[in-house]
């Protein structure tokens, strides 16, 4: 039985684990407002972006001479999985579900006979990947916004994936990543980037005579200019539901430690208070025995 | 007077305009157009240079912007742009750092790839000393 002293000393360890961890979810808090608000701010280019590609690709369909980044290379041999989870640890299910689901799509690809490579974006991603696909894995980022995620990253990593697509070193692009639902809900979402999947806006356009665009240049010319910045939006799109993601699930995950050491502290409070008055019991009776054997 | 236009000003970050205006002078891939209403539907790339929004038969503001895109059609005219700083906010210094840093990253380019992307970089930097100027 532990003696009186480890309880207290139990007991002040745990409220100063309680203080931590209520002051994370509280910085969690703050952090996921910010990013929140961030997210929201960069849907419009995003879906403006959407609905000018969409009058592109609906006006250039069927026709032969269009990029390689929306029509593919004709191959599905080579896969790129991006995986975008966090720098740090501390928030729940956040990273692990990211790496799983990464995982199971390249065991699965693996089987079907595909080249699988493995871009990690986040520290966690890369650590987590590396010893079961470490053979896998190409360079990657890490410590992306810091202080908040600005377009000039998400662009960064476009650039990346669109040298290596130019390379010829892979053939179709996925990104995994959490998409933000709510703050206590994520969800691990797998988007093909490349080739892009034509926004379903176009398909819709074709069945209304809608009003006939101009081009200036020319469609293919425009289109080899949007694709890549549209991967970037694509990218940045992603990064900002990550970062919100990470915050609501940091902010979950801290809520329940938080609670878990109230509760375990009142439990050992209650075994304090029992094993003190037992004690006292016991030196009680010794007392009392001892003046009656007199 | 005919109707006005609704101006969009998209960056990545957020919708940094959006209002009604009679004419909206961009400096479009092949050269600088005015849009009006009911100006026929056109998609063009926008080259880095200054956006001058009428309103009030007097330029009510300018903007730089860093390239990018622009849709046009009957009543909207909507730019996404990567970057945009309104005119009075750009100064000389910054103008000049920039193609500094610029013309740095040009000698330094190592392939084909980087060496474009330097080269964007210098053309948007004159083009912001030249919004200054």
């Amino acid at each position: 039985m532990a003696s009186l002293k480890d309880l207290r000393m139990k007991i002040v360890s745990v409220k100063s684990t309680r203080k931590i961890t209520s002051a994370m979810k509280m910085v969690a808090a703050s952090k996921l407002r910010r990013a929140q608000t961030a997210a929201e701010a960069a849907r419009p280019f995003a879906e403006r972006m959407e609905r000018m590609l969409g009058t592109l690709a609906a006006s250039l369909a069927g026709q032969s001479g269009a990029p390689r980044m929306l029509t593919g290379t004709g191959a599905d041999k080579v896969h790129l999985l991006v995986a975008v989870t966090a720098d740090r640890g501390l928030c729940g299910g956040f990273n692990s579900s990211i790496v799983r689901a990464t995982k199971a799509m390249a065991a699965d690809l693996l089987k079907q006979g595909k080249i699988v490579k493995i871009m990690p974006v986040g520290r966690k991603a890369r650590e987590q990947l590396r010893r079961d696909y470490g053979q896998y894995m190409i360079e990657g980022f890490e410590q992306l916004g810091r202080k908040g995620i600005v377009f000039a990253e998400a662009d960064q990593v476009a650039a990346q994936i669109s040298a290596m697509f130019d390379g010829e070193e892979f053939d179709v692009c996925t990104v995994v990543y959490n998409k933000f639902k709510s703050a206590i809900a994520q969800e691990v979402t797998r988007q093909q980037v490349i080739p892009f999947p034509v926004p379903e806006l176009a398909a819709k356009s074709d069945t209304g005579p809608k009003a006939i665009y101009e081009f200036e240049p020319g469609e293919e010319e425009i289109l080899a200019e949007i694709l890549p910045r549209n991967l970037a939006t694509q990218m940045f799109r992603a990064l900002l539901e990550s970062q919100a993601s990470e915050q609501g699930a940091r902010m979950t995950a801290m809520d329940n430690a938080t609670r878990n050491a109230g509760d375990m502290i009142n439990a050992l409070a209650i075994k304090y208070n029992r094993s003190r008055q037992a004690q006292i019991t016991k030196e009680l009776i010794e007392i009392i025995s001892g003046a009656e054997a007199l | 007077m005919a109707d006005k236009i609704q101006f969009e000003l998209v960056s990545p970050a957020k919708l940094l305009v959006s209002s009604k205006v009679d004419m909206v002078v961009v400096p479009g891939g092949e050269g600088d157009f005015g849009a009006l209403a009911l100006h026929a539907p056109m998609i063009t790339t926008v080259r880095p240079g200054v956006i001058d929004i009428h309103d009030g038969g007097k330029v009510s503001s300018s903007i730089f912007v860093a390239g990018g895109f622009a849709e046009v059609n009957e009543e909207r005219i909507t730019v996404l742009a990567e970057e945009a700083i309104p005119v009075g906010e750009l100064t000389a210094e910054l103008a000049e750092a920039r193609k500094q840093a610029a013309r740095e990253a040009l000698d330094d380019a190592s392939n084909e790839r980087e060496k474009a992307h330097a080269q964007r970089l210098v053309l948007i930097a004159e083009a912001m000393a030249a919004a200054v100027g």
